[in-house]
């Protein structure tokens, strides 16, 4: 017999039917799958604060290599000496500092709450080394890094990435050519926390000047660029009473 | 008995070249203009769109005597969101880092003109073997035309194929940039996917009179 697939009833059945189908499927997949898309973003996240801090694996000078996955618990372990939690005037040690999300910290300082900001030392030769975790936005969506800093306040080692810029332009903020220019730059000018800004027309594209608080901006992508920039001010400025007290230390 | 008849051959060669879903049927112009800066971009693009092409055909097609005609655009929209949705967790929890590549271009699937048009034109009136055949082909015609202006947009913009510099430093000013070469940052741009898709276009006709529209 053949189905009268005209009727509304029988439309209404088919489509209840298929939504419970689909739906069960995705969810079947997603919670079967989430434990190791977690382990995945966290690893990413350790590779991208040793990256900041130059614990990698380029091979040439254009290359972006994180330490490998089953290599970076231990890496990190080894390099990463302290991470920090600062909660207003409370600094607390935590080991799993790495996993705080900067989104939720966001709306939990809009909702008026004071933010959990992450704070990571890393040594390596020697060096002792404060890396900044960061979140803003580009031009399409979120823009995020970890900022490496040393106790003058100079930038050691940078790594930006994105979730939506384009593919050629903006995109290219996680380009070794983009960061690597940030190494070098302070994030002071005459004791003022003024952060980098990504400038557009400095004449300067090998960025030979680190003496400028700027880095030459990437070509067609001016508000992922401002984003960048806006995202390094408003991220000094929250860490800047902890970094007053590393200076101090000094 | 060969495994593809002359007929099935046709279904997967077509629209590689004179019924290509792009430069004839001037279908997908979007996604190819918005993604095709990088070749690894356009790469990625092309295989999953191969991927939801080739499963959603099968999918709709074998589903063809039971969907109710009323809802069929919104039974299409839900099997190519869904079959998006399975590659992308799929690709996060086992190759993390293409999966960060794809993310991006997930709408741009969905979305994708030529998928939601094989659906409607093919697969609701065709048995699943054709129906793969006709949506493996299909994707295949996108993709090469993709891969195309990837290659030429990189090449030219930026001096570089799959990352790699092949036309020398722009900075240090080596290979032919040492002869005064400039990266064409306009290549960069998505007029420029435009005027590529027109010249391939051109190309294409030149050589094959038959595609030429009369008045």
């Amino acid at each position: 017999m053949a189905i009268n697939t005209e009727k509304n009833s029988y439309t209404v059945i088919f489509a209840a039917i298929m939504v419970v189908i689909v739906g069960s499927l995705l969810a079947f997949i997603a919670s079967s799958l989430s434990e190791k898309i977690g382990e995945n973003q966290r690893l990413e996240k350790q590779q991208n604060i040793l990256y900041a801090m130059g614990v990698n694996e380029n091979v040439d000078e254009g290359s972006v290599n994180f330490v490998s996955t089953d290599k970076v618990a231990a890496e990190f372990e080894k390099y990463i000496k302290e991470q920090l939690v600062i909660q207003g005037d409370k600094i607390t040690k935590d080991d799993n500092a790495y996993l705080i999300d900067l989104k939720k910290q966001e709306t939990e300082a809009k909702a008026g709450n004071v933010r959990k900001l992450p704070l990571f030392v890393g040594e390596k030769d020697g060096k002792t080394y404060y890396i900044i975790p960061m979140r803003g936005k580009g031009l399409w969506d979120a823009v995020w890094g970890f900022m490496a800093l040393d106790d003058n306040m100079v930038v050691q080692g940078v790594f930006f990435d994105h979730k939506g810029e384009t593919p050629g332009l903006g995109a290219n903020i996680n380009q070794r050519y983009f960061m690597d220019d940030f190494t070098g730059e302070s994030i002071l000018d005459n004791n003022r926390y003024v952060g980098i800004s990504v400038a557009k027309g400095n004449n300067d594209p090998i960025n030979e000047r680190k003496d400028d608080n700027a880095v030459d901006a990437l070509a067609g992508a001016t508000i992922t660029g401002d984003g960048v920039s806006a995202m390094i001010r408003q991220t000094v400025n929250l860490y800047k009473p902890y970094l007053e007290t590393i200076r101090a230390k000094k | 008995m060969a495994l593809l008849s002359k007929k099935d051959t046709n279904l997967i060669l077509d629209p590689l070249a004179d019924n290509n879903p792009i430069t004839i049927q001037v279908l997908g112009i979007c996604s190819a203009l918005a993604i095709t800066a990088e070749l690894k971009a356009s790469i990625v693009m092309a295989i999953s769109v191969l991927f939801v092409m080739g499963m959603g055909n099968v999918v709709i097609s074998l589903m063809r005597n039971i969907i109710p005609s009323k809802i069929r655009i919104i039974v299409q929209l839900i099997v190519v969101a869904a079959l998006v949705i399975m590659v992308d967790q799929v690709l996060k929890a086992f190759a993390y880092e293409l999966s960060k590549t794809l993310s991006v271009f997930v709408g741009l699937i969905i979305t994708n003109c030529i998928i939601m048009g094989r659906f409607e034109a093919f697969a609701l009136a065709n048995g699943t073997w054709r129906s793969f055949l006709d949506g493996i082909g299909n994707a295949a015609g996108y993709g090469v035309i993709l891969i195309i202006i990837g290659f030429f947009r990189e090449l030219l913009g930026s001096g570089t194929l799959l990352g790699y510099k092949v036309l020398g430093d722009p900075i240090t000013k080596t290979g032919l940039y040492a002869i005064g070469y400039e990266n064409n940052g306009f290549m960069l741009l998505s007029p420029m996917a435009l005027i590529v898709v027109g010249l391939i276009i051109w190309v294409q006709r030149s050589r094959n009179k038959a595609l030429i529209e009369e008045n």
